[in-house]
Order: C-alpha cells, then sequence, then structure tokens
C-alpha cells in the first residue's frame, strides 16, 4: 500500500496565503471522519503561497500537510488544479477528498472527479460514516431544498464530496501541534494554461461577513422600502450582528445581494437570526434553518416563516423593531453601558446538539 | 470564421413542488410540470447570441425520457438550428459522472459530422451553472475533461469571442468577486443567472417548433461501452431520500393587546434564559 493510503483529504482553498474559513471547517469534520476510520487527516494545500497555512492546517486537526508548488497554481484555474489534484490522489490513495461547496471547489471537485472516474456529491450539509461498511454518507438537500438524500459511492475510491461553507464549525485552533509535511512538485501539462485569469474585481463591500456572523438580523419584502433596513441595522449594530435579507428584498433592489440568505444567496448558521418581514419560502429556510434560535416577527399570522421560528411575533414590525432596539440599549445600559458593548454573551455559541433540527433524520 | 455549439438542456421537474410522501418515504413527482432547467435557458441565450456575431451553428443536446422532447422542441423555437436528445433505457439512473459519459460520446458525433460535412468540429459547449433538481453544476466541467475543452464556469457575463485568435473572454462569479478569464477555443462555458434572459421566440417559431424533428439517439448509434452508462455507470447511489428535518414550531410571544415593549421584553427574556444574552430589563 502506498504511504497515506486511505487517508482523509481536504483541499485547502487559498489564494496568496488566505484560506477560505470553509478550509478549516472541513479540517475539523475530516478529523473526525479519519479518527472513526482509523486514518489521517490531511490537509492538501496547492500553491506555494498556501506554504506557512500547513501550520493552521495542523492546528485544525490534520496530521499530514501536502504543500503541492507549481507556477501554474496561481491565481486559480481549473485544469493545473485539477491536473496536481489527480496526480496526487493517484500517488497517495485517499480515501475520502472533501472541499468547499464555492465556486473554486465545486469546479475543481467535478473536474477531478471526472478524471478520477470516481463519485462526486456536491454541497453537502452533513457526512457521516457508515461503520460496517466503511463508507461516507454524503447527505445534501436536493430538489431546492424540498427534499434530503444521502449519496453513497461504494465501490469507487476516493469519496469526494463537496460541503456547504457554514455547515461546519471550524475547530478552536490548538497551538503547538505539528505534523508531516510533504512537499510535491506536480507534473502539470503545457495545455494547462488555455484559461488565463486577466483581471480580477474584487466584490466592493467586503465588510460583509455573514458566514461568521454570531447574530443576522435579515430583512424580507415586509420592510416596503430599501431605508428601512435602517431598523435592521441598527439592532444588528446593538448586537453586534450583520444584516441579512431574503431574495426577495435583494431582487426588489433594496439590499446588496451579498447579504441574501438562502438557496442561490449565503448559508449561514448564527446563534441568533431575526426574520423580519419575511415570509420564509423554502429556499430562504435552507439558508437559515440551522441557526440555533430564530426570531419571526410578520404580520401574516400564516407565514411559513413561524413554522421553523422558536420566536415567533405577530405583528407590525414597524411597531415590534423599535420596541426591540429600545429594548437592548435599556439592558445595555442595566449591565454596564459603555462597558460592555456586546449584550450577546461571549463565546455564546451554544451549539447543542439538541436544537431544533440539529441533527436528527 | 463561424462558431459551432452545443448546448446542453436539461428537461426538470418545477422543484418548488417536489415532495417527500410521508408514508412511502419516498419523492412525488407525478403530476409536476416539467420545464427546462432556468439556467439552461440563459446558456441558450448566449449561445444564441455568439451565433448572431459569427455564424455556425447550435445544437441542443439533451439526456433523459422521451417525453424530453418537449424540451428541446421549445429550444428549436428560439432558434438552436439542430435539436438531439439521448433517450434508452440504459441510460436510465446515471449520474453526472455517467451523463458527462454519455454526452460527450454524444458531442464527438456531433462535432464528426460536422466535420464531414467539412465544417470545423465543436468550438463550444454551453450549459446552465446546475440543474435546480439535482443542484450539482458538475456537468459542465465533467464534459470539459472528457472533451479536452477549456473549462470556464458560472459565467456572469460571457464577452466576445475572437474567432480569428480562437480565445473567449468571461467573466467569472466567485465568492468573493468576478474574475476576468481568457480562454482557448474549444471551450465549455457554464452560464448563470446574471447573464442575459433568453430572448422572445416569436409566435410562428414556437408553432413550428411543436412539429419540428427532434432526433432521437438510442446508446447504438454512440461509440459507448454499455457498463458506463445509466446507473450501471454511476459511482454514486442514492442510500436514501427523507423530508428536511423539521424544526419545531416554537413559542407566540405577541398576543392581541400585547404592546411591543412587553413583547421585547419577554423575548430578551426568554434569550437571557437560554444563555445566549446577558442579564434582565431593569425595567
Amino acid at each position: 500500500m502506498p504511504v497515506g493510503s486511505g487517508d482523509v483529504w481536504v483541499v485547502v482553498e487559498q489564494e496568496g496565503g488566505r484560506a477560505e474559513p470553509v478550509s478549516w471547517e472541513l479540517m475539523g469534520e475530516a478529523a473526525a471522519l479519519a479518527r472513526e476510520l482509523g486514518v489521517r487527516p490531511a490537509a492538501v494545500i496547492l500553491g506555494s503561497t498556501g506554504r506557512q497555512l500547513s501550520r493552521t492546517a495542523f492546528s485544525s486537526g490534520a496530521e499530514v500537510a501536502y504543500l503541492v508548488e507549481h507556477p501554474d497554481l496561481e491565481p486559480y484555474t481549473a485544469d493545473p488544479h485539477c491536473q496536481a489534484l489527480v496526480e496526487l490522489a493517484e500517488k497517495f490513495s485517499p480515501q475520502i477528498i472533501l472541499l468547499g461547496a464555492t465556486t473554486r471547489g465545486r469546479d475543481l471537485a467535478s473536474a477531478a472527479a471526472t478524471e478520477l472516474e470516481t463519485g462526486l456529491t456536491a454541497d453537502c450539509t452533513r457526512l457521516d460514516i457508515d461503520t460496517t461498511k466503511k463508507l461516507l454518507r454524503q447527505t445534501r438537500p436536493a430538489f431546492g431544498g424540498n427534499v434530503m438524500a444521502t449519496i453513497i459511492t461504494p465501490h469507487h475510491l476516493p469519496q469526494i464530496a463537496t460541503v456547504r461553507p457554514g455547515v461546519f464549525t471550524a475547530p478552536q485552533p490548538v497551538e503547538g501541534v505539528s505534523g508531516e509535511t510533504v512537499v510535491l512538485k506536480p507534473h502539470i501539462k503545457a495545455a494547462a494554461t488555455a484559461v488565463k485569469q486577466l483581471q480580477f474585481a474584487p466584490n466592493p463591500n467586503t465588510g460583509v461577513t455573514l458566514n461568521g456572523a454570531k447574530v443576522i438580523v435579515a430583512g424580507g419584502r415586509g420592510l416596503k422600502a430599501g431605508r428601512n433596513f435602517a431598523l435592521l441595522e441598527e439592532l444588528a449594530a446593538e448586537l453586534g450582528g450583520e444584516v441579512g435579507a431574503s431574495r426577495g428584498a435583494v431582487d426588489a433592489g433594496w439590499i446588496s445581494q451579498h447579504r441574501q440568505v438562502g438557496q442561490t444567496g449565503q448559508t449561514v448558521r448564527p446563534v441568533l437570526y431575526f426574520a423580519v418581514g419575511i415570509s420564509g419560502a423554502v429556499q430562504h429556510l435552507a439558508g437559515m434553518q440551522e441557526s440555533d434560535v430564530i426570531v419571526a416577527i410578520n404580520n401574516d399570522p400564516e407565514a411559513p416563516i413561524f413554522e421553523v421560528a422558536d420566536y415567533g411575533i405577530v405583528g407590525d414590525l414597524f411597531d415590534v423593531m423599535p420596541a426591540m432596539i429600545g429594548e437592548v440599549k435599556q439592558r445595555k445600559l442595566a449591565a454596564g453601558g459603555e462597558a460592555s458593548p456586546a449584550l450577546l454573551k461571549q463565546g455564546g455559541g451554544m451549539r447543542t446538539k439538541t436544537g431544533a433540527g440539529g441533527g436528527s433524520e | 470564421m463561424q462558431i459551432n455549439s452545443i448546448v446542453c438542456i436539461k428537461q426538470v421537474p418545477d422543484t418548488t413542488q417536489v415532495r417527500i410522501d410521508p408514508d412511502s418515504g419516498s419523492l412525488i413527482r407525478q403530476g409536476i410540470p416539467s420545464v427546462i432547467n432556468p439556467y439552461d435557458l440563459y446558456a441558450l441565450e448566449a449561445a444564441l447570441k455568439v451565433r448572431d456575431s459569427h455564424g455556425g451553428t447550435i445544437t441542443a443536446l439533451s439526456m433523459g425520457p422521451p417525453q424530453a422532447d418537449e424540451a428541446l422542441k421549445k429550444a428549436i423555437g428560439y432558434g438552436v438550428d439542430r435539436a438531439v436528445l439521448l433517450s434508452d433505457r440504459a441510460f436510465a439512473g446515471a449520474d453526472t459522472l455517467a451523463t458527462t459519459y454519455t454526452l460527450s460520446a454524444a458531442i464527438r458525433k456531433i462535432a464528426g459530422e460536422l466535420t464531414a460535412a467539412g465544417a470545423a468540429g465543436i468550438d463550444m459547449v454551453f450549459c446552465g451553472k446546475q440543474s435546480i433538481d439535482g443542484d450539482t453544476g458538475q456537468v459542465g466541467p465533467g464534459l470539459a475533461r472528457r472533451l479536452d475543452l477549456s473549462q470556464v464556469t458560472y459565467v456572469c457575463s460571457l464577452l466576445e469571442v475572437d474567432a480569428e485568435t480562437r480565445t473567449v473572454r468571461a467573466w467569472r462569479q466567485r465568492e468573493d468577486g468576478r474574475e476576468l478569464l481568457e480562454a482557448r477555443l474549444p471551450v465549455a462555458v457554464t452560464i448563470t443567472e446574471a447573464c442575459n434572459p433568453i430572448r422572445y421566440a416569436a409566435l410562428p417559431d414556437l408553432l413550428w417548433a411543436a412539429k419540428a424533428p427532434v432526433e432521437v439517439w438510442s446508446a447504438g448509434v454512440l461509440e459507448v461501452e454499455p457498463d458506463r452508462l445509466g446507473l450501471k455507470g454511476s459511482p454514486t447511489r442514492v442510500s436514501k431520500v427523507f423530508a428536511p428535518p423539521a424544526r419545531e414550531r416554537g413559542e407566540t410571544l405577541s398576543g392581541p393587546d400585547r404592546p411591543p415593549n412587553e413583547i421585547a421584553a419577554a423575548l430578551f427574556d426568554k434569550l437571557a434564559e437560554r444563555g445566549l444574552v446577558i442579564g434582565g430589563s431593569s425595567g
């Protein structure tokens, strides 16, 4: 058996030495899966600017870091990454490869799975091991979130899955741990340069970080106008959170698409989610129903959002929201005012598995 | 120089209506209307636009049951030159790996027929960014690997094709921004909803298209190994389907005459009980 055979890999999505947070979310999950299988979790870092990321990989649970270095690996294009990953997989025979279900992760996974002629499951929201068959059970939404499906790849290796960002929680880094580092120079055929990046235009408002936010105050069509998002901004600011939105509000042009939560936006998993004037279409629910606590404010008592809300408030949001803001301000004052700017408890990420919808099937 | 294209089209159920039967635990698909995968229409428009400026032919290609010819007839109504449906029991149950294997065999055959007629082969393969039923986005990249095409996914703006230098420029959507890519032809592109929506088809064209011939190809006309088709050729298996875990409906804090400030206080008391926020209210 080749060295490293049967390990669980995470492809770290990195550019210029900066990794996507989903990579570390997956590293923690890979470590758990590897433990169950009795193999090693490993990080695959493609591109030479990612060298120092091996430290983060080790502190997040990796026992091996493959540093794959070649000038064609940056900036990202599909073909050189595919060639490098395929070469590495053929050499070291992992049994599982996980990637973030991002535009790059899905691009690369699709190409590599085709080349390796193996199974790929896209956009998983849950992974576990069938311990009798030693298979990866890959669970994902399908049909726009109306259906969940568990997929297996029974007779092909490696089993490849992309995983939706925000589904797993990145582990607390354990400082001072190290692991085995393997540096490789892949053979990348020249045809790999058939796609060139000429320019990169970053998103204008890079301040939006819905993914890691502990509190999200999201608004929908019930807000009636873009300017009314000010109410949400105020509550979010008081709670140290971010403003989110439904597709309806984004399509109406009231707020940036970067704040969209749902099937065609981002999947979020905050401690506290306020759905304000959001009816709760299944596509929206798909992006937020893993939140620990959901508060819904809507004037329609029949709105489907109430079906998933821990606390439902049927009423006019233009009355309820100012009352919320007032209440938070009052409590902060009582708790020490300026000295205690965050009402939310520190370390309040109470990710109890008992939370509704947590992990039950 | 002309550009010859393939547009891959999938007929999908209107996913908002698909449900799990709570008794049998299986998918209820009966009576649910079928539509062209909406992203494929953006792909079709992008292909039509390239043909507007460069000429050449567009072949719409689909794989599915015989009734999927409806989707291809619509594509004819929008103006594609040729429509091919891959339909055979042997194709049934295909995952994306078996699907790209089958589609790529058909694309090779179409390219072969073009070159036999004196044209260059296939220059561009257009797909939607993903289907709304499977949501995988794997077919476009899979075709790129199998057919040795440049791979450009999640295109939010397809710029001019340069037929002389045989390159295409496209903006590709990423989570953190957009990147301008230049790809050598032949290329596979997957198109997002940020591109142009499909043009209006003229009514006479649609009426004519309803009767237009869709070529139906079985496995027998393709150069394929039977073991790599359909369920047999698919490494993945659906081990189970189930309804998304339902969240319990919680408490209603509002009441007929309860003032908003009382509701707000009640909410934050509850959140404090859960240990999510600090302290009690001073008021």
